[in-house]
């Protein structure tokens, strides 16, 4: 006789009180495969953990964002943002479908410039540029955003000293009625200061005042801001205009919108209330539409969107170690991935699948990660099936940022994969190795174990 | 150990502690699991009847008995 498929026995508690007005969920979701390629096949191909990228919702992504802004206005272009996830065979993705780059380090410009992206078409941001690195620039005919007056002074110095002519944007910071306000990149302009910048650019000889930059914060949950935003950068560029005779190009609203994660603490779920692309477009387009501006003067408007365009290609696979009781009677769940592979745990409530079907019964659990740190937690309270070890669970929406911002902490990074459009796996990043982490390392002679 | 007298289960897995008014719900093998210990089965016993019936190893139920035991404790279902 066949055996029943087993399941851990669980008693839970029945507690009568208020009814959720939103419901429960009936039943769990179970994702065992990631665009037609099953979850369990990847791990046992490229190991566990995994992070698995879908080249098909990448593109879905691009062209549903690019759509959106170009039915409401006619000069739009994306710069894919490197920081987010750059990965060259991701930013590919994104340059092959028509963005520009935007980075805000050397090595990011570097990375651009090896994967093909002409000088003219990266967008240098952030406020820590060499000398070495504005020259190059600056010769590549990049567009550099200044962020502050000691790199304003220095580009001008350099393109005197080097005969450059440098093309330049400021970055624009600005109150848009948003908590926290962004004042830390770029010049202020309630204060006034963006003008002594405006200023001394077009004093200058050799700088080239072709745009204006604003980025107004992260992960921004109300679409007025960027309206607030675009106005008093139209405001702007029309009064430099008026006031020195020349044309701004193009206006770079930045990034900052919102993947349809939870943020911590939020009552309900990002999908719920995340503003759509399109109330995004509205926002930005009605009002420099509505400027004033004659039609063959409008800006080129330029948006560095990053998280919104990559987070929901980007799943985590991972393989649960253990279950395990804690003390005030909670369940909890050791997974073979922690904080320092999913960073942006720090941030969200990640939406976690099983990756294989289970029983009707759930139990709240505590995800943990295998770091011997306490901070290593996944998710500090998730209805899941009865896992046991083995069992594999997928964690959704985790392209933006942690391909980047993951750290080395006594586990190894693992692999990553890219489904292409035909859901063929490439292995685009290899799992570290110790050989790999100590390669970069230097032993001292008298430490040496030959000594 | 032994599991309360009055505590009343059902085959669902409904489970009621008349003593403290709580309300509990298992799943089928701990529903099952209830009933072999309210028929004063041994934990070796229990643990021969799931594994002839489930297809589980005997280490692992092992650990999750004891588990399951501890949870039961923890709602003060058990006499020791």
């Amino acid at each position: 006789m066949e055996k029943l498929r087993y399941e851990r026995p669980i008693i839970k508690k029945l507690n009568v009180g208020f009814v959720n007005k939103f419901g429960t969920q009936a039943k769990n979701e179970v994702v065992t495969n990631i665009e037609g390629v099953g979850v369990k096949e990847l791990i046992k191909e490229y190991g566990s953990p995994l992070f698995v990228i879908s080249e098909k919702q990448i593109r879905r992504n691009y062209q549903h964002a690019s759509r959106v802004f170009k039915t409401r206005y006619p000069k739009v272009q994306f710069a894919w943002s490197y920081k987010t996830n750059y990965l060259n065979a991701v930013c590919n993705v994104f340059h092959q479908e028509g963005s520009w780059a935007e980075v805000v380090s050397g090595f990011e410009y570097e990375k651009a410039l090896a994967n093909g992206v002409p000088g003219s078409k990266i967008i240098f941001n952030g406020p820590d540029k060499t000398d070495d690195q504005l020259i190059n620039a600056s010769r590549n005919n990049s567009l550099i955003h200044i962020d502050h007056f000691d790199e304003l002074y220095t580009l001008i110095k350099l393109s005197e000293e080097f005969h450059l002519k440098p093309r330049v944007a400021i970055r624009v910071n600005m109150d848009t009625g948003i908590y926290p306000k962004w004042d830390r990149f770029g010049f202020n302009y309630e204060n006034g200061q963006v003008w002594t910048a405006a200023s001394r650019i077009l004093n200058s000889e050799n700088l080239n005042l072709v745009g204006l930059h604003c980025h107004i914060g992260t992960f921004m949950m109300e679409s007025s801001a960027y309206a607030i935003a675009a106005s008093k950068m139209c405001q702007l560029s029309w009064d430099i205009s008026e006031k020195f005779g020349i044309h701004i190009q193009y206006l770079d609203l930045g990034g900052g919108f919102p993947s349809t994660n939870t943020l911590k603490g939020s009552y309900l779920p990002g999908t719920d209330t995340v503003p759509t692309i399109d109330q995004f477009a509205d926002a930005i387009t009605d009002v420099i539409l509505g400027f004033g501006f004659r039609q063959e003067e409008l800006p080129l408007l330029i948006l560095e969107t990053g998280r919104a365009l990559i987070d929901d290609a980007g799943f985590l696979l991972g393989t649960v170690l253990a279950n395990k009781r804690l003390s005030d009677g909670r369940s909890s769940t050791i997974m073979d991935f922690g904080v320092n592979s999913l960073f942006t745990s720090f941030w969200y409530d990640h939406k976690v699948t099983p990756a294989q079907e289970g029983g009707q019964y759930t139990e709240e659990t505590v995800l943990f990660g295998p770091l011997c740190m306490n901070i290593d937690v996944i998710r500090e309270n998730v209805l899941l099936p009865l896992l046991k070890k083995g069992d594999q669970l997928v964690v959704h929406k985790v392209g933006a940022y942690n391909m980047t911002q993951w750290m080395q902490f006594i586990t190894l990074r693992p692999n990553i994969v890219l489904l292409d459009q035909s859901s063929h796996p490439h292995l685009i990043r290899k799992a570290e190795t110790l050989d790999y982490l100590e390669s970069v390392e230097i032993v001292p002679n008298h430490l040496s174990k030959n000594q | 150990m032994r599991f309360k007298k009055n505590i009343a289960t059902s085959d669902t897995g409904f489970i009621f502690n008349p003593g403290s008014g709580d309300s509990f719900s298992s799943n089928n093998i701990g529903s099952e699991i209830l009933s072999f210990f309210k028929e004063d089965k041994s934990q070796q016993e229990i643990i021969e009847l799931i594994c002839a019936k489930y297809d589980v190893e005997k280490n692992l139920l092992e650990k999750d008995l004891d588990d399951f035991f501890s949870q039961l404790r923890d709602y003060n279902l058990l006499e020791e």
